[in-house]
């Protein structure tokens, strides 16, 4: 036989798609939050977020080559897991903070496992579980201020403040000094609202007064661009939207996770949202679905293709939950933010979620 | 028209370019053929002629050996040369008949039935189990079977596969534009054997002439219809298309007369009809040689037998070094070592891809990224079902969907990791089918 052509099972075409396709492309999507980011902190946002990037890359490579196997860092994973973990930090944590992150979340969160499609729970949200745990403070306090506004975003927050200062210092406080998240969770407390003034009806009219101000369309704005106190991927719902859309026109990210995610929180704190004496108010479930780390998470992290369900009634299943827990953390838990455990709950629900949401197959009767 | 379709699938370039445009040319009479005693589904035909014998073109050489199984007939007139195996157009090699031509293409004596249209059904069958017609899409199942359901199963609906949706293929698009007439009057004598009351031609939407031609030509027709197909791939696939049609679902492990219907393939259709009208048997048909490493991309009416390295030449050789060659379509066809084999009822392209195509990339982990799953045709999980075959648990395999698979490609053609999930699946068929029969 002289000619020798390649023998191979078909197709015999294949899709452009690649694995690094795909990773460097959520990173090309993640780059508006980081522009944001640089805006309104500057350049450190930047060195925190390479830190983050090129410690994860670095991990992977040398635990690659004790492992013996084949080095794929170009594939864009690890950077992008290190990405995403320096997203979860604000811009005040010393620069170790992220390289820490990145070397747990790539260790223990993904080449433990086996690399690549074989972790159980979301590498980058591990990390970041990782340094809350060990670094409390670090992570949640010291935030810096956005170079154009206030930490918790409150448009009219001078009046306020001014307005308080001498009523009372608890409020002033809060209002001056903390993210919009930890405003409302505080407002929630009633131990908090009872020590707001000696008088209880006041302190009752002053927590309402503030969370009024925050849910209002001037705060709403500074939340949705990012004009706040947060960690420095997170804070900017319109460039995540931006990095998002594009992701959803490339046919990178499907619709199902991020929709329902979206809307389960929407839903629950429009119902479940409103503090004593507030009522309900179409602003509140906009502050929630733009605030702390849901659209980085709803658009970029549950939507993550090994921790999340194969099935398509799956996916909705594990979006309606990581909402739920969203929110349950949010309105009734002890932190202020529940994005990530809720993602890293669900990573781990996966396998169960598969095992009942097998599709029957085209032309088969349900048994 | 509003287009129709069916839930998954993908969207690969069509690539119909090449030989869209490309008449029906008639291939040159091969010096040689060799003709396959199975090139259908079923029993191998049971040869009827000896090495030295003289054969006339239509002559039968091996007959139907059971109830699903194909008559085979001389393509070419000349002497049987050798019977014994040579290499098939699916890659491998079985058993076949060789005839040396004469050059002289002497037929053995056809007729012309005035009034073919009101034949008996019986009749009718007959004579398509007499040419040894199966269809010709690819998969070869014998006609005459498909066209005998059991009583209990009435068949209302014909459908005509017009789709073509395997790229580059143009063979059946050709034949439309060129044959329209004939395949019409194929239709009707395949609804008249099975009794069927509605006729449909279902056309992908990158064919519109072809639609328009069609559509032209039924007008008036009560029950005759063309359905337009949107773009999408395994548009053609039998109970894909007999649902986006009618709407109606092929139970699992179940053939279309379950819901009534019959599919052929629109060459399928004109073979029918030159067999009742003319009593013809299938020595020929239309193969697409195309692909970007052909000078010439054809659409050559050729005889049943003739060797694939004769139909290039034909075309004006490779234009480039050659890294794969492709008997069928790109996504479900099959990849030949070598230019030795030749082709046979089933054979509707022959593709020649460069270096650069054909390369082949390494398969990675996968990412469960659930691309597969979301464009499977048949609601499958494709991934699973491929590592619980990697994984020797057949079980599981059987539980994901093996045996629901048809091999469509969809999945391993989106997979960012490059796995070969269809060249798993079908491992993991053969390995179920062994383990069946052990437990026999």
């Amino acid at each position: 036989m002289k000619d020798k052509y390649i023998v191979s099972s078909a197709p015999h075409v294949h899709d452009k798609t690649t694995i690094p396709m795909v990773m460097w492309n959520v990173v090309i999507a993640l780059i508006p939050a980081l522009v944001f980011a640089v805006y309104y902190w500057g350049l450190r946002a930047l060195v925190l977020t390479l830190l983050g990037a090129i410690s994860a890359v670095v991990t992977e490579a040398a635990i690659q080559k004790l492992r013996k196997v084949p080095v794929s860092v170009s594939d864009g994973s690890a950077f992008l897991t290190g990405l995403l973990l320096a997203y979860n930090i604000h811009a005040g944590a010393p620069l170790w903070l992220p390289i820490a992150g990145s070397v747990f979340a790539i260790a223990v969160g993904k080449q433990v496992f086996g690399g690549l499609g074989n972790n159980p729970v979301n590498p980058a949200l591990l990390g970041r579980a990782f340094l809350l745990a060990s670094w409390p403070t670090l992570m949640t306090a010291g935030w810096v201020k956005p170079r154009t506004g206030t930490l918790s975003g409150i448009s009219n927050v001078d009046d306020i403040a001014l307005n308080l200062q001498s009523v009372s210092p608890k409020a002033y406080e809060l209002v001056t000094g903390a993210t919009p998240l930890k405003v409302v969770q505080s407002l929630r407390d009633s131990s908090f609202v009872a020590s707001i003034n000696s008088s209880a009806t006041e302190g009752v009219d002053i927590a309402n007064r503030i969370f009024t101000n925050i849910t209002e369309m001037g705060s709403l704005k500074n939340l949705f661009w990012g004009n706040i106190g947060g960690c420095i991927g997170e804070v900017s719902a319109f460039a995540l939207l931006l990095g998002a859309a594009y992701l959803l026109y490339k046919n990178i990210i499907e619709w199902r996770i991020p929709l329902f995610y979206v809307g389960t929180v929407f839903v629950l704190s429009f119902l479940f949202g409103p503090i004593k004496g507030s009522g309900y108010s179409m602003m509140l479930p906009f502050f929630h679905i733009f605030s702390g780390g849901l659209m980085l998470g709803a658009f970029f992290m549950a939507t993550d293709y090994t921790t999340t369900p194969l099935t398509k009634n799956g996916r909705i299943i594990f979006a309606i939950g990581c909402g739920l827990l969203t929110v349950v953390i949010r309105l009734v838990g002890g932190y202020p933010e529940g994005v990530s455990y809720s993602i890293l709950f669900m990573n781990v629900m996966t396998p169960l979620i598969d095992k009942f949401t097998v599709p029957k197959a085209f032309g088969r009767i349900k048994k | 028209m509003r287009l129709r379709t069916f839930p998954g699938g993908v969207h690969p370039h069509d690539e119909k370019h090449y030989s869209a445009s490309s008449p029906i040319t008639l291939a040159p009479l091969p010096a040689k053929v060799t003709i396959h005693v199975s090139q259908h589904i079923g029993s191998p035909s049971s040869p009827v002629v000896a090495v030295g014998d003289e054969v006339k073109t239509g002559q039968l050489i091996a007959e139907a050996s059971g109830f699903v199984s194909l008559n085979q007939h001389a393509s070419i007139s000349g002497k049987v040369t050798a019977i014994d195996r040579f290499p098939h157009p699916c890659g491998t090699s079985s058993l076949a008949i060789q005839i040396t031509g004469d050059g002289e293409d002497k037929w053995v004596e056809l007729a012309d039935e005035a009034d073919y249209m009101n034949l008996s059904a019986t009749e009718m069958k007959s004579r398509i189990a007499a040419a040894g017609i199966c269809g010709m899409g690819g998969a070869g199942f014998p006609t005459n079977v498909k066209l005998s359901p059991p009583e209990d199963k009435p068949i209302d609906t014909v459908i005509l596969n017009g789709v073509e949706c395997e790229p580059f293929l143009t063979s059946d698009y050709r034949l439309m534009m060129e044959h329209a007439d004939e395949i019409i009057s194929g239709l009707k004598l395949i609804m008249k054997t099975v009794n069927a009351r509605q006729g449909i031609i279902g056309i992908e939407a990158n064919k519109p002439d072809a639609m328009a031609l069609m559509e032209k030509k039924l007008k008036g027709e009560a029950n005759l219809e063309v359905i337009g197909l949107k773009l999408r791939y395994p548009q053609g696939a039998e109970k894909q298309l007999i649902y986006a049609a009618t709407r109606r679902k092929v139970p699992a492990g179940g053939l279309p007369m379950a819901v009534g219907v019959v599919v052929q393939n629109v060459g399928t259709a004109f073979a029918v009809y030159e067999a009742i009208r003319y009593r013809k048997p299938l020595i020929d048909r239309i193969i697409s040689i195309t692909g970007e490493g052909i000078k010439k991309p054809s659409n050559l009416q050729a005889r049943i037998g003739t060797a694939f390295s004769e139909l290039v030449e034909f075309c004006g050789g490779a234009s480039m070094e050659i890294g794969k060659l492709i008997s069928g379509g790109p996504m479900m066809g099959f990849a030949l070592p070598s230019l030795d084999a030749s082709m046979g009822k089933g054979s509707s392209g022959l593709l020649l891809f460069g270096k650069k195509a054909a390369r082949l990339l390494d398969e990675k982990s996968c990412l469960r990224c659930a691309r597969c799953v979301d464009v499977c045709p048949m609601n499958l999980l494709p991934s699973l079902i491929a590592s619980a075959v990697k994984y020797k648990d057949l079980d599981k395999a059987v539980e994901a969907g093996l045996n629901d698979c048809m091999k469509c490609g969809s999945c391993s053609y989106v997979c960012p990791a490059q796995i070969r999930l269809v060249q798993w699946i079908d491992t993991g068929k053969i390995r179920y089918t062994e383990a069946q029969r052990a437990k026999k």
